[in-house]
């Protein structure tokens, strides 16, 4: 398996000026994987942690039948994957493939297997023996007040640069696209009919009617191409980005004010439906087609000139990717939901390190859809109007001038053969997806003539999976604004009191939705901006996640093995850290805020500039504001550590006591 | 065989996990409730002042 692996990832990593066969990544990542869960998880769980199967977990010792289950590990599994497995993991390497194959392939693995699964794994453990405290909770008790409040406001923060970002990747996906867009709206009457159809007629149904939306949504997509394809109800759904984005903040705030069983569980329902599926379909047709990668192993945007997203491979390269290597989100859910059904200690390894590999298997799937685009349309659909420029000519002579071939024409057959009017400037990395996606499903599955299909299906797909984040999302920062104001005026806190209600809804769509209009003005595509900021903002929660993970390990008397989280956090330190400094101090306009900020400053004074102005130096200050708090939680532990390693403090972890488990009596 | 139907069954019980089935079936039990509209209207109270406050990941 190892000599395999490694002929796999040599195939990978030396492999240059010929195209080579997707089954290489996918060869490497199940090698990787393999050794990764087989020898080092298992040296984690023995030597580090110590899994013990006689001590009863919080399912078993406080089962209530409503949150604290004893559950199958394979259905935890199964439950803890579709939690965890968001569009973040589709579109970071879609985005990061500007650099080429190989950077995102090795951090997808390396970071995966050393870093996101280790992450996920200690963070479970760690909250199921502390009866399945939250992340924020762990924070207070072991590293102190600092930490618990920054966890708490790296959470709020990050919501809201998520939803803004996960609304953008939709406004793109969306805009000038009838078909699509009909599509996606069609699903909001799905959604209600599902509410009603579970609430009235078949309650608690929840498989069989997730089983009616999702022919109802097929039904929709072929709806779409016969709305495109009329051009008096194509006006109606052709839609630009700022009604689009206008559209989507009115749904945010109507998904968080109505009922929840009225529209967010029904779409929360249908998309884990098509999601599970999708992924699934999407495996077995990359190793059944076994494509041809055409995006060369590194591109000259290695330098940093990117037309997707400016800035070098380091520390770019390792931001832009998280969900699929290493996402502090991920720690939210292993303190969430899932040590709560965990029914043995030992279960924690299969559950956190194992749901986190086919997490990072998602991400390699993700990086050959992009690759097995030819570069020149990657790049001509990926790149913003504001680098390329506004015309299909102009826009092909830029990526043509790169040295990755394309013609209009040939962007033209391609836009038409997706049911398309253009794929020009379409960023986001969604739509690139879903071409590949499309390319990949078509070669296997009813060739060129269903194209457009497969593409409009891997938008819907797309969509719906982020506008489920986007409204599940929405309603969980409401709530943690409505439990922070309790504390001002009781009655906010009240979730069924409607003006309450209606007041932090309308606040919390007004801070994601400012970021969003913030991107669909930007000339530069948005994502050029806010991309990074969520992934440094996620990438900040890890590195709070792992300063939780190695204080524990400290205080069980492991410091000897303590390099095991404490290495992938001095990585991630240095990554988070100096990504901040290039986004907030480079003097690059196209990557720092305030260089962008002084160059508009130069220009003609418009009411434009003066916001875009604005903008930058807002986003600076997020940047900032938020380094130095995790700084803060940084200083904090170390100095924790010091102080339990020379003897000055007491080591003492704040883990429930040892309870045996009544499985073991009844073996014994 | 046995394996193969053990298998569906799992994939079939995880299923029914994550869209709430088995929780609405244990909710059930542990109410001594039939399934009905005002059971369910019930469920997905009690569901909402658990799981949907739990954030949905990237």
């Amino acid at each position: 398996m190892a000599l395999l692996g490694a002929m796999a990832v040599a195939a990978i990593a030396l492999h240059r000026g010929e195209p080579i066969n997707a089954l290489w990544l996918v060869v490497a990542a199940v090698c990787c994987y393999a050794l990764g869960y087989h020898f080092y998880s298992k040296f984690i769980a023995a030597r580090i942690l110590v899994l013990d199967p006689r001590r009863a977990t919080p399912a078993e010792r406080l089962e209530n039948g409503r949150d604290f289950v004893v559950t199958n590990k394979w259905v935890v599994f199964g439950h803890h994957f579709a939690a965890i497995a968001g569009p973040g993991p589709l579109v970071g390497p879609v985005l990061a493939a500007q650099f080429g194959y190989l950077p995102g392939t090795l951090w997808v693995l390396v970071g995966a297997v050393f870093a996101g699964c280790v992450q996920d794994f200690v963070i479970l453990l760690f909250s199921v023996r502390r009866d399945g405290k939250s992340l924020t909770e762990m924070a207070k008790e072991e590293i102190g007040r600092v930490g618990g409040f920054v966890a708490y406001a790296a959470v709020i923060a990050i919501l809201v640069i998520l939803l803004a970002v996960c609304a953008l990747i939709v406004v793109n996906a969306l805009k000038d696209s009838p078909w699509g867009t009909f599509t996606i709206a069609m699903t909001i009457p799905i959604a209600l009919l599902m509410g009603l159809y579970l609430r009235r007629i078949r309650p608690g149904k929840v498989l069989e009617v997730s089983a009616l939306g999702f022919m109802l949504v097929l039904l929709a997509i072929w709806g779409g191409r016969w709305v495109s394809l009329n051009p008096a109800v194509a006006d109606i759904f052709t839609l630009r980005a700022p009604s689009l984005a206008i559209l989507i903040i009115v749904y945010g705030f109507a998904a968080s004010a109505l009922p929840v069983w009225l529209l967010l569980a029904p779409r929360d329902y249908l998309s884990t439906f098509v999601k599970l599926g999708t992924i699934g379909l999407l495996a077995v047709g990359i190793v059944v087609m076994h494509p041809t990668l055409h995006m060369p192993a590194l591109t000259r945007f290695t330098d940093g000139t990117g037309p997707v997203f400016a800035g070098k491979i380091f520390p770019f390269a390792f931001i832009t990717i998280a969900c699929g290597a290493v996402s502090g989100f991920h720690s939210l859910i292993s303190s969430g939901t899932t040590p709560k059904l965990i029914a043995r200690e030992t279960e924690t390894r299969f559950v956190g390190y194992g749901a986190m590999m086919a997490e990072s298997a998602v991400a390699v799937m993700a990086i050959i859809a992009a690759c097995v685009l030819q570069p020149g349309v990657y790049f001509a659909i990926n790149s913003p109007a504001g680098i390329v420029g506004q015309t299909p000519a102009a826009a092909t002579a830029t990526v043509s001038s790169w040295g990755f071939p394309v013609t209009a024409a040939d962007m033209q057959t391609l836009a038409h053969a997706v049911g398309e009017q253009t794929l020009f400037n379409r960023t986001g990395g969604a739509p690139a997806f879903a071409v590949g996606m499309a390319h990949i499903f078509s070669q296997s599955l009813g060739g060129e003539i269903v194209m457009a299909l497969w593409y409009h299906f891997a938008v819907m797909f797309e969509a719906l999976f982020i506008l489920t984040v986007l409204d599940a999302g929405t309603r969980v920062a409401r709530f943690m604004i409505q439990d922070a104001f309790g504390h001002i005026y009781k009655p906010l806190s009240r979730t069924s009191w409607y003006p309450s209600i209606l007041a932090t809804s309308a606040l919390i769509v007004a801070a994601w939705g400012y970021f969003l209009w913030q991107g669909v003005k930007d000339p530069l595509g948005g994502i050029n901006s806010l991309w990074p900021l969520f992934g440094i903002a996620n990438q900040l929660l890890a590195t709070v996640a792992l300063c939780v993970a190695t204080t524990i390990i400290i205080k069980m008397h492991r410091t000897r093995y303590a390099a095991v989280t404490l290495v992938p956090l001095i990585w991630l330190v240095a990554v988070t850290f100096s990504a901040s400094w290039h986004k907030v101090f480079d003097p690059n306009p196209r990557v720092g805020f305030l260089a962008q900020a002084r160059v508009l400053g130069g220009a003609s004074a418009t009411p434009p500039t003066a916001r875009l102005i604005f903008n930058n130096r807002l986003d600076a200050a997020v940047t900032a504001a938020l380094v130095l708090m995790v700084a803060l939680v940084l200083i904090e532990s170390v100095r924790d550590w010091i102080s339990v390693l020379r003897g000055r403090k007491e080591a003492r972890i704040k883990e429930s006591p040892f309870v045996m488990t009544r499985l073991a009596e009844e073996k014994a | 065989m046995s394996r193969v139907i053990r298998s569906f069954q799992l994939m079939v019980a995880a299923l029914r996990e994550i869209f709430d089935e088995a929780g609405y079936a244990r909710f059930l039990h542990r109410r001594q409730m039939a399934s009905s509209c005002q059971a369910y209207a019930e469920f997905c109270r009690e569901r909402e002042a658990t799981q949907a406050r739990r954030p949905k990941c990237c």
